[in-house]
């Protein structure tokens, strides 16, 4: 058992930490929680960094040289992930679901045309994509989805709404779930396609989400004609598609929230320090210390939880349902975690960003909002757990949920239940 | 990096499942649970066979000279199994005070025997107005005529009524900072002026005892390690001993959750197993998830143990107690909540889980005592980074 980088992977961070501080954008300040307030500023933002990151040899380090990347394996991946994650968590942003989802998705499951076509820009920082999967009606049961996609002249036409997709109003191409047979059980119906954003009949419409702020959009689809080239797997696969290639990047997704987390208490500390309450430093307040100890414990087992998945997978392990246990150790900490950083700011806690008297640039403000997302988004923690018990612990499905689907077989499924 | 248990540590592990299950078994459990001793030489003896007494004792000891790591894995085990007797205040706490803390002659003294099982000994630590707080250190060791004389009270000292010897944190120099004036001493069970009391306890399977010291007279002879410098060596000994409880808290919660889901997928209520109902669905997957992390954290607490720095040794070792610990308690209440009635009962075994969850919470500083160690390597972490800055 070994929690050290070897030698040359050590060497290989310290790199990229010093290569980092030289080549932060200059509009970037790390001490904000945000510096980029429009759409275009931020995809902006994130397209030149990632060029940076590119042109330098930092991007996409587990992917082959042929399609972009660098070559290496998953471990230097991580290392520059949490590197980012604890620096500038912002720059990453509207690449996240595209680098989590759309790219893992065209190499582990794309043909060859499609490699080369699409993963060099996105790993070049050219192209953002966005993740068409949610619908009004597929919300936890993302297998509901009711958006049709007709073949006609080796064209799909597709029709229906997507929600919550997210950065779709910056995005250059969307991974899109869709309905191609409505008279098979609902998982077997579907089909994933790459969608160019810039096809006639595409529409964005920015939501506007609990934080004020938009980063999720309404996606309508009136008579889009994407080519049937553009379907990743075959007719009917779309599920599984969708659902394996979750899992192949999650002890990424883990191990940045770890980094990035551990950066949160770093902050958090600072804060108890400097913050007062009844004329003393908060720090010296034994509740807020044990709720300081506390989400810092909760964050050191989501480190070293994602730091063991991540060592199995590197020996070839194959990841599964265990890594819903990650889902639920980043999302529900995270929650008690701001709530507590609110907590000591006593009635500044009310202050957003943008006043003098905003306490840390109104970080945990923003962190408890956004953050009540987190046990929804990816999953909800309602779905994680029954992943878990059903497919780790193997217990039975809910009665009626196995009846549905055994009267339902043909025909169940698209319509809403 | 390379975070997964060796192929050798999974053999001692496979060794380990198959002791308790059948020399150290759940009968074996409920029938020492009441009893006044808790454990059989015939169980001992074998135990120490085994060579677990000497794991972690180098070979010139007699012992394996293995890591913690691989201690861990046993104890892991022997948590899934509840094993009753006085292991671990033999091995993690007199055993390992005595490698962090003798001189030579102590050590060759005393742990071959402990390797061999010969001899067992305990940890004089908490006394009745420490709380939960191992660092409160006040019972006097008053110099007199070129030895001590101790007097005062210790609670809570595992298994002293079987203990051949016992190791004393007491104070040589008034004080409250522990890591000024406390000295360990090293005492025969039956020096003269010493009273041991069996505690009646919820935990059957650890007896706890009081230990009055009444005008003992020591030597100096008796000292481990250095006068009034006591601490540092028994924090070393303690973090080493709390990461142990973790390996014993994971594998009760690991075996209190499956115990939790088997009963889940056969129990019928309402014409389903119950396992179907979300409500207790999620509770299971809930256990799982912490049985599952806390995994994850003992296996870099011990790690830490053995190869981290110092700082990383004692964050983790804090971190590791609060969470294992937790996640054993939320596991064995949780799994008698699922077992409904069953559960309640005295017939099924689950008892014994919450009970050694329950101690083990409060034993070697409770959640609350670690959380505050982390703050203050937190804020000694922060002071540091400033520092650096400005220099």
């Amino acid at each position: 058992m070994d929690y050290r980088l070897d030698r040359r992977q050590e060497a290989f961070r310290k790199e990229f930490v010093s290569w980092l501080e030289k080549n932060l954008p200059a509009d970037f300040d790390p001490s904000r929680y945000r510096n980029y307030h429009t759409a275009e500023d931020w995809g902006r933002a994130y397209r030149d960094f990632q060029k940076r990151l590119f042109q330098a040899g930092y991007a996409a380090m587990h992917y082959p040289k042929e399609y972009g990347g660098q070559g290496k394996t998953l471990m230097e991946e991580v290392i520059v992930m949490q590197v980012l994650a604890s620096t500038c968590m912002e720059l990453r942003g509207p690449g996240m679901i595209m680098h989590g989802m759309a790219a893992p998705t065209i190499l582990h499951c794309g043909n060859e045309e499609q490699k080369r076509k699409y993963l060099p820009g996105i790993i070049d920082g050219t192209h953002i994509w966005c993740q068409g999967f949610s619908e009004p009606n597929a919300g936890s049961d993302v297998a509901n989805v009711s958006t049709r996609a007709v073949r006609k002249d080796g064209h799909y036409v597709v029709n229906g709404q997507k929600v919550w997709t997210s950065v779709a109003h910056m995005s250059d191409y969307c991974i899109l779930l869709v309905r191609t047979d409505p008279n098979v059980a609902k998982h077997k119906g579907l089909s994933y396609l790459l969608l160019d954003m810039k096809l006639p009949g595409v529409e964005v419409r920015p939501t506007r989400q609990i934080t004020g702020g938009s980063e999720f959009n309404e996606l309508f689809l009136d008579d889009v004609r994407v080519p049937v080239e553009m379907r990743v797997g075959e007719e009917g696969q779309g599920w599984m598609i969708a659902i394996t290639t979750l899992m192949f990047e999650r002890v990424i997704g883990d191990a940045v929230m770890g980094a990035a987390y551990e950066k949160n208490m770093d902050r958090m500390v600072h804060m108890a320090g400097e913050t007062k309450r009844a004329g003393r430093p908060v720090i010296e307040d034994p509740i807020f210390r044990q709720q300081l100890a506390q989400g810092y414990i909760e964050v050191m087992a989501l480190k070293y939880h994602g730091l063991r998945n991540l060592s199995t997978q590197l020996q070839g392990g194959i990841p599964g349902p265990e890594g819903s246990i990650g889902k639920l150790l980043w999302s529900e900490p995270n929650q008690r975690i701001c709530e507590n950083g609110m907590a000591m700011q006593g009635p500044f806690s009310q202050v957003l960003s943008g006043s003098p008297w905003s306490i840390q640039d109104g970080f945990w403000q923003y962190g408890f909002l956004r953050s009540r997302g987190n046990t929804i988004e990816a999953g909800t923690s309602e779905v994680q757990r029954n992943i878990i018990g059903e497919r780790c612990l193997h217990l039975p499905k809910d009665s009626s949920r196995a009846a549905r689907r055994i009267q339902g077989g043909k025909g169940d499924g698209h319509q809403a239940e | 990096m390379d975070i997964k248990l060796s192929e050798d540590q999974l053999e001692i592990a496979k060794h380990a499942r198959r002791f308790c299950e059948n020399e150290s078994s759940i009968e074996y459990v409920r029938s020492m649970f009441e009893d006044e001793r808790g454990f059989t030489d015939e169980v001992w003896g074998k135990m120490a066979d085994m060579g677990w007494m000497g794991m972690r004792l180098p070979e010139d000891y007699g012992g394996l000279g293995l890591g913690l790591m691989d201690l861990a894995v046993v104890l892991e085990e022997m948590g899934r199994g509840v094993a009753p007797g006085p292991f671990f205040s033999t091995v993690l706490l007199a055993g390992e005070t005595l490698m962090q803390a003798a001189g030579e002659e102590q050590k060759s003294g005393y742990l071959p025997g402990i390797a061999s099982g010969e001899i067992k000994g305990t940890l004089a630590l908490h006394e009745p107005d420490s709380g939960a707080d191992p660092g409160y250190i006040q019972m006097e060791a008053a110099e007199d005529r070129g030895g001590y004389l101790l007097n005062g009270t210790k609670i809570a000292v595992p298994d002293a009524h079987v203990a051949d010897f016992l190791i004393c944190a007491a104070r040589t120099r008034k004080g409250r900072r522990p890591d000024r004036g406390v000295t360990l001493f090293l005492l025969d069970a039956r020096t003269p002026g010493l009273t041991i009391h069996l505690l009646p306890t919820m935990d059957g399977t650890r007896k706890l005892c009081a230990v009055e010291f009444q005008q003992v007279r020591l030597g100096p002879d008796a000292i481990v390690g250095e006068v009034h410098k006591g601490w540092k060596p028994l924090l070393r000994a303690l973090q080493v001993a709390q990461v142990g409880l973790c390996a014993e808290c994971v594998g009760g919660a690991q075996r209190t959750m499956e115990i939790a889901t088997e009963y889940a997928r056969v129990r019928i209520q309402f014409d389903q197993p119950i396992g179907a109902f979300q409500a207790v669905k999620h509770r299971c997957a809930q256990m799982y998830v912490e049985a599952e992390s806390a995994r994850s954290v003992l296996y870099w607490a011990a790690w830490a143990q053995d190869h981290g720095s110092p700082g990383e040794a004692a964050m983790a070792a804090s971190v590791a107690k609060v969470y294992c610990s937790e996640a054993y308690r939320n596991c064995a209440t949780s799994a008698i909540q699922v077992l409904g009635g069953t559960g309640f009962s005295w017939e099924h075994d689950i008892h014994f889980y919450l009970k050694r969850a329950k101690a083990n919470e409060t034993a070697l500083g409770d959640a609350t005592y670690h959380r505050e160690q982390v703050v203050r390597l937190l804020e000694g972490e922060a002071k540091r980074k400033r520092g650096k800055k400005r220099s």
